[in-house]
């Protein structure tokens, strides 16, 4: 049953990636050289509506987080590894997945290079066990947590700074 | 950005952004499941090296914490394909294209040399999100929705990463 859920939900969520041109290398490009932020108008709006959403129904007891550990080290250099990847091949895992979909072929080199890098991060894991993920390990941290309040002190805030850049961004015709 | 091949416009991403916000709560209500896409790349990889190499795979610990099985987020990443085939489908957008245009404007239409950076790129991508322990999906996503320290500082990095690359590769083009 898990797998048909995880189909159908991604099928979706594909349709709504493909429907915004999200897929597309000029979109996520696009953000990274600050002309079309396309994609951060769709990241930011599913990351304020799923937040409402889901500590909502934490509240209610309906549902648990699943919450990774800040790990400072390997969040961060692993973060900017990433990103000058990204700059590069244009698509993130999951967005290449659906480039391919919607014909885009440079995405089948793209998924290849990532099974590639899944390979060589898994020879390299022992190694990094003992050093770069040793380092700043928080353990599984929230900022409501960080901060000793309420979570909706956060989520009130975090979604007027996202509707404030969005009224950035229309200003500025990105 | 106006392409000449799309017949229809792009939906607004502001409410495709808010379906798909919609959709990540149905799913954790429902399934309990997060979004997120990289760790299936591991175990595709631990599946396709365990065709020749069984036994060393079956020993290295990080194919042990993640092994190659097929679970719900496997099948998120196939749905994501599938959807987004449909879609484009359906919508006329669907374009087999080997060389993305704005790539094609700074760099030419060899499709050769796309390749490679996609390839390269995509070996680089996908080695920092393992060591970050997530991709724009798992952090991006899933840890800034709940939260979570690790997903903040870690989307802040895919993105300082970014625009160091783009700079690189298009300067101030």
């Amino acid at each position: 049953m898990d797998l048909w859920y995880g189909l159908a939900t991604g099928a979706l969520f594909g349709v709504l990636l493909q429907r915004c041109e999200v897929l597309r290398y000029d979109r996520q490009l696009g953000a990274l050289r600050l002309r079309d932020m396309t994609i951060v108008k769709f990241m930011l709006t599913t990351v304020v509506v799923g937040m409402i959403g889901v500590y909502g129904l934490l509240d209610l007891g309906l549902v648990k987080l699943s919450v990774k550990p800040a790990v400072l080290g390997g969040n961060i250099i692993g973060g900017l590894i990433f990103g000058l990847g990204w700059g590069l091949v244009g698509y993130c895992p999951g967005t290449a997945a659906g480039a391919l979909g919607e014909g885009r072929l440079d995405a089948f080199w793209a998924i290849l290079g990532m099974i590639v890098g899944a390979a060589l991060y898994a020879e390299a894991y022992p190694r990094l066990l003992e050093t770069v993920l040793t380092w700043g390990d928080l353990g599984k941290l929230t900022l409501p947590q960080v901060l000793g309040v309420n979570h909706w002190l956060v989520i009130g805030p975090f979604a007027v700074l996202v509707i404030l850049i969005f009224r950035l961004f229309e200003r500025l015709r990105l | 950005m106006f392409d000449p091949q799309t017949r229809r416009k792009p939906m607004n991403p502001y409410l495709g952004g808010a379906l798909a916000g919609l959709l990540v709560v149905l799913s954790v209500y429902g399934a309990g499941k997060f979004f997120g896409a990289s760790t299936t790349f591991v175990r595709v990889a631990g599946y396709l090296e365990s065709t020749v190499l069984a036994e060393r795979v079956a020993a290295m610990p990080y194919f042990l914490k993640e092994l190659p099985k097929l679970d719900w987020q496997m099948m998120f990443v196939a749905g994501i394909f599938l959807g987004a085939f449909l879609s484009s489908l359906l919508g006329n957008s669907f374009r087999l294209l080997p060389v993305p245009d704005t790539f094609a404007a700074r760099f030419g239409r060899s499709a050769g040399q796309r390749g490679i950076v996609a390839f390269l790129g995509g070996i680089l991508a996908m080695f920092g999100a393992r060591l970050a322990d997530g991709c724009p999906s798992g952090h991006g996503l899933s840890g800034t929705l709940q939260l979570s320290v690790s997903g903040f500082v870690a989307l802040a990095c895919f993105f300082v990463g970014g625009l160091i690359m783009a700079k690189l590769l298009y300067g101030g083009r």
